[in-house]
């Protein structure tokens, strides 16, 4: 019985000696949002669209990140400009359904889509939490910097004739029998 | 490929597995019967073997102790008994990852901007050969692309040189415009300079083609992958051959047409006006809510108590471009005495001599499996390449029964397809065509008969007395060349299977009735009654022609409807989607709606009918609703809905409120018409699927369902039910994977492509599993007799008869934009001597005279054709054409006539132009 007690109380005191001796250490918590936590690069958070280093729109509107999506949350539809250039004639997130899963980034071929470590996200409207194109485009290129799409695919788009990309030869002159 | 006679089966070794396969085929076509992966590229199922990929290589053995074995190409190697082969073979596994490696080393890295990501035989065959970087450091080989017309996009740098796309365009659909130039790693497919595919089935490039050289331009213009279409089974309205079709809907739009295999019909093709011709559903001007004749909007309520209320006193007339459900709801409001028939005076004579031998014991109507099969044909007036495409193209493939029969001499396979062309050359079984000009069928017929209408009826039947002496006998062989018809009277006869084809699109009854004396004529010569019956093939007009006609009293014809109109006999009028306009002369149809108190017109575009009603109600296209079609063989076929109508827009029969659901409408149809009355076969058994029998629409991986509506609202609406029939509007159910009870799309596992559809069939070309071919409608009764030749007409002046086109003569397809860029204007097409005597110019404006009306058009001139006939287009003007009566004058337009006509001519494609036109 007795020492049934005193294991109890001395438990009890080493305890509050524990505690009491972190009042003199210095706090892991910062005082949000006046002092922001640093926050790493690849962190998966608000999703954004790219350009490419030419300026222009790197999504190219594959739909790649859509069907990758867990949760279908994204939506667009592809359409083209007068020199052959895919881009998403619109291009919306649901980010109430979004699980900031990053599948959508790994899936896109063009590096357009791209988690940000911004994770302030709360709206008191959930449906303020549905971002549209004009939302998401942001004018750099994120986090990959030197990517261009059209300069590697062999597709013809303004700027880049045939035979331009990465690793072409000139088109084929079909009626020259040289080899 | 053609042969449908009982398979003998051999037991051959397949990775130490024993499978029992057809003798008389190859390798990899046994293998992918079976259901085994070996990837391929230039084989294809229609179109058989020519070894240009190498993608199928599989290691043989001799025997059982032989362990090293060679490398042989599937595709090439002939079934025999006890092969022994493996596909698994590390040695081949690699041939094949090297083979599909070097395809690979030119291709673009554009696969996220290619139309035919996520359906690409290639990105399957790649991923199956375990293909993944290019380690290749060289250049990649670039072309140039072309324009290739309002279908077709080129992009020739993701050509694998498979030579699918000139096989199919070139030797099976007989195109001259395409084709492979240059050399080694040169080469190019595509046309001698930019310009339009003239082929009518050019689009098919776009599923032959295993990757992304040739897509669809006018889906790539509102692109969807297709793991985000929203597809169910349809039905091509586009004729009255009603080929299978699988139309994708995105957003609330109809995205695209693709085929959807049918054994027995339409295969693994159809026609440009199929796949380009439903941009109508998207139309602007689409009927969205139900108006009165001031465009005043009402409720769904008031429109359909002022239908029900005028249908007392009312007459209607049917629509041959609508379901058997939307006219039976009609004819069941009306009384089955009220419901007339929507055709035209001359088309509706030719529909019931078309039914008439329909219902006779000595014919058969073939499906086109078994035109393919025909080894001497005889096209009678009918110009099939614009009226109904898909046969056109099985008549091209009938003429190579004679090379099958040459390779059978040989001991060469059908399916060794060049070693079939080579020892064919030009030796083609007998194609016969009776015509008023050149048409698209020339290059592949014996010998074409040019005469004017009532002259190819007259020859005719003179043939048919010349095939058999009981036929009667038309004076002086009808004024044509006596020697030409003895010599089609006898390759006719000597044929194993000859076919006879007619039918509606010109609207001359006679011509039936010779068809069917040459048929009846024939079946005599060959002796017994007992034996098989004659293959009589006649077409009708429209999607649902024969089931209109079916539903349809003989004497209620369109002209009766009218007369009782104009003379007060009936009160109202309700039209079903129909422009009574293009049916019957305008001063009759002006006097009718005028005398009608009230019409109401049903319809999904405006049209020169509806503007004139006092009720109009929106009704949905094909794609937004469930219907019943009837072909030309007499085959019901059930079109699924495939997404819906967010308008007012219902489907006919429900806006008569006879019937509350879908089922209803058909069962009702089917035990209230006799002929109608196994309707009820064309739904599918769906006991035997799981969960309550629903299957998707939308396949397992449709993108986008928690955003595509988030910008109306963040709460997603609840999924859109269908109580009318076994398909939800969502991914919920069990998808079809070997099972095609309800199969729109084929995948799977592998293989994202539409070469998928193996895996649904139990042999290559054989029918779908637990498939459904539709309901053969027709029972053959009392036979019937000779037809007497008719008596000479001793009328002068130019005979009229309608020119069709693949694009334009259709009424709804007319209004689709892509379609459009094809349609020249409205035309008479002449001979040069007409053109001479009447002073016109090929492209002039002529103004054609007739007993009640005068139109003026753009004169064509033509080489072939004969004097004393002009063939008329309407395309999308607003041409009297019945009004002109039987035969026509032409005189010069006054000069700046031709300037309204400003489409022109140059979308036509005509080989016979005139010299210096």
């Amino acid at each position: 019985m007795f020492s049934l007690i005193r294991d109890t109380l001395l438990s009890q005191a080493v305890t509050l000696w524990r505690v009491f001796r972190k009042l003199f250490v210095k706090a892991d918590t910062v005082e949000y949002p006046d002092e922001q936590p640093y926050m790493f690069p690849r962190w998966r958070g608000r999703i954004i669209l790219s350009r490419d280093p030419d300026g222009e729109e790197r999504c190219v509107a594959c739909n790649l990140c859509a069907v990758a999506c867990p949760v279908d949350c994204i939506a667009l539809q592809k359409t083209e400009t007068e020199d052959g250039r895919w881009y998403p004639e619109f291009f919306r997130i649901n980010f109430s359904r979004c699980i900031m899963c990053g599948f959508c980034e790994e899936a896109c071929p063009t590096n357009a889509i791209q988690l940000t470590p911004d994770f302030e996200m709360a709206e008191y409207v959930r449906q303020d939490m549905v971002w549209e194109k004009e939302d998401l485009l942001i004018d750099g290129t994120g986090k990959y910097h030197d990517y261009n799409f059209y300069r590697v695919a062999g597709k013809q788009v303004a700027g880049k004739d045939k035979g331009e990309a990465l690793n072409e030869a000139e088109p084929v002159d079909v009626r020259s029998l040289l080899p | 490929m053609t042969t449908m006679t009982e398979k003998t089966k051999v037991e051959i070794i397949i990775d130490d597995v024993a499978y029992q396969v057809n003798a008389d085929s190859n390798l990899l076509q046994e293998c992918l019967s079976l259901g085994l992966d070996l990837p391929y590229f230039c084989w294809h199922p229609c179109m058989g073997s020519v070894g240009a990929c190498r993608q199928c290589a599989v290691k043989q053995y001799r025997n059982e102790e032989d362990r090293d074995g060679l490398l042989t190409m599937a595709c090439m190697t002939p079934v025999q008994a006890g092969a022994r082969i493996s596909i698994a073979d590390p040695r081949a596994v690699d041939f094949r990852a090297g083979v599909i490696e070097s395809l690979m080393i030119s291709h673009p890295h554009d696969c996220p901007v290619c139309e035919e990501g996520g359906e690409c035989h290639l990105q399957d065959m790649t991923l199956m050969s375990g293909h993944n970087y290019r380690r290749y450091d060289k250049k990649k080989v670039t072309h140039r692309n072309q324009y290739l017309g309002p279908f077709i996009n080129h992009e020739m740098n993701r050509c694998i040189t498979c030579y699918r796309c000139v096989r199919f365009y070139s030797e099976y659909a007989g195109g001259v415009d395409l084709a492979a130039q240059a050399a080694h790693h040169h080469t190019y497919f595509g046309r001698h300079e930019e310009g339009a595919l003239e082929s009518e089935f050019s689009g098919n490039l776009v599923e032959v083609c295993p990757t992304g050289v040739f897509t669809d331009k006018v889906f790539s213009e509102r692109y969807s992958r297709k793991w985000d279409l929203q597809t169910a089974p349809s039905i091509c309205t586009g004729c009255g051959v009603g080929c299978n079709t699988a139309p994708g809907e995105r957003y609330g739009e109809l995205r695209r047409i693709v085929n959807r295999y049918h054994s027995e019909l339409n295969g693994y093709f159809i026609c440009d006006r199929g796949r380009f011709g439903t941009g109508y559903v998207n139309h602007a001007e689409r009927l969205q809510q139900p108006q009165d004749a001031q465009g005043k909007t009402l409720d769904a309520e008031t429109a359909v108590s002022r239908l029900r209320e005028i249908a007392g006193k009312a007459i209607a007339i049917g629509s041959p471009r609508a379901g058997n459900e939307a006219n039976h709801a009609l004819r069941k409001l009306v009384g089955e005495a009220n419901f007339h028939g929507g055709f035209s005076a001359a088309e509706q004579a030719c529909m019931d001599e078309i039914a008439a031998f329909a219902g006779d014991p000595a014919f058969h109507n073939p499906s086109i499996r078994e035109i393919e099969q025909a080894d001497a044909v005889l096209v009678l007036g009918e110009d099939v390449t614009n009226t109904a495409p898909r046969i056109a193209l099985a008549l091209r493939q009938s003429v190579r029964n004679r090379a099958y029969e040459l390779a059978d001499s040989a001991r060469i396979p059908h399916w060794q397809d060049a070693a079939v062309r080579e020892i064919a050359q030009h030796e083609r079984s007998p194609l016969y065509l009776f015509a008023t000009g050149a048409t698209r069928l020339d290059d592949v017929a014996e010998a074409s008969v040019i005469d004017t209408p009532s002259g190819l009826a007259r020859q005719a039947f003179a043939l048919a007395h010349r095939i058999h002496a009981d036929a009667p006998a038309a004076s002086g062989d009808g004024g044509g060349n006596s020697a030409q018809l003895e010599q089609i009277a006898e390759r006719l006869a000597a044929a194993k299977r000859p076919l006879i084809v007619a039918g509606a699109g010109n609207g001359r009854v006679e011509l039936i009735r010779a068809a069917g004396n040459i048929a009846r004529a024939l079946r005599k010569r060959r002796g017994n009654d007992e034996q098989k019956p004659l293959d009589l093939c006649l077409l009708t007009g429209e999607v649902n022609s024969m089931g209109l006609h079916l539903l349809t009293r003989s004497e209620n014809s369109l002209e009766a409807a009218l007369d009782k109109l104009a003379s007060g006999e009936a009160e109202n009028l309700i039209v079903l989607e129909n422009d009574l306009y293009r049916r019957a002369p305008h001063a009759r149809v002006d006097a009718a709606l005028k005398a009608a108190r009230t019409t109401v017109a049903l319809d999904l575009l405006p049209n020169r009918t509806t503007a004139r009603a006092d009720l109009v109600l929106p009704v949905t296209a094909f794609s937004e609703q469930q219907a019943t079609y009837v072909n030309y063989e007499g085959r019901a076929q059930l079109a699924w809905q495939v997404h819906r109508n967010h308008s007012a827009a219902r489907p006919a029969w429900q806006w008569t409120g006879e019937f509350a659901h879908f089922r209803e409408a058909l069962h009702d149809c089917a035990a209230s018409a006799p002929a109608m009355k196994t309707l009820g076969k064309v739904l599918p058994d769906t006991s035997h699927l799981p969960g309550g029998g629903k299957l998707p629409r939308q396949p397992e991986r449709y993108s986008g369902r928690t955003a595509m509506k988030a910008n109306l609202n963040v709460h997603e609406p609840k999924q859109a039910q269908d109580p009318d029939s076994a398909l939800a509007f969502s991914m919920e159910g069990v998808p079809a994977r070997r099972d095609a009870t309800l199969l729109a799309s084929p995948w799977a596992p592998q293989w994202n492509s539409n070469q998928s559809i193996s895996k649904f069939q139990d042999e290559i070309n054989g029918p779908l599993r637990q498939g459904h071919v539709g309901a053969l409608l027709l029972e053959r009764g009392a036979g019937g007799g000779f037809h007497p030749v008719p008596e000479a007409d001793e009328a002068t002046g130019i005979e009229l008869t309608p020119a069709r086109q693949i694009f334009g003569s259709e009424e709804l397809s007319a209004r689709s934009e892509a379609i459009r860029k094809r349609m020249g204007d409205a035309y008479v097409a002449i001979s040069p001597g007409l053109a001479a005597g009447h002073g016109l110019t090929h492209g002039a404006a002529v103004s054609v005279r007739g007993e009640d009306a005068s139109v003026t058009v753009l004169a064509c001139v033509r080489g072939s054709m004969p004097p004393g006939v002009a063939a008329l287009h309407a395309s999308d003007r607003e041409i009297d054409f019945h009004g002109l009566g039987a035969r026509v004058s032409l005189a010069p337009a006054a000069g700046d006539a031709a300037v309204a006509l400003d489409r022109g001519l140059g979308e036509l494609i005509v080989s016979d132009l005139a010299q210096g036109s």
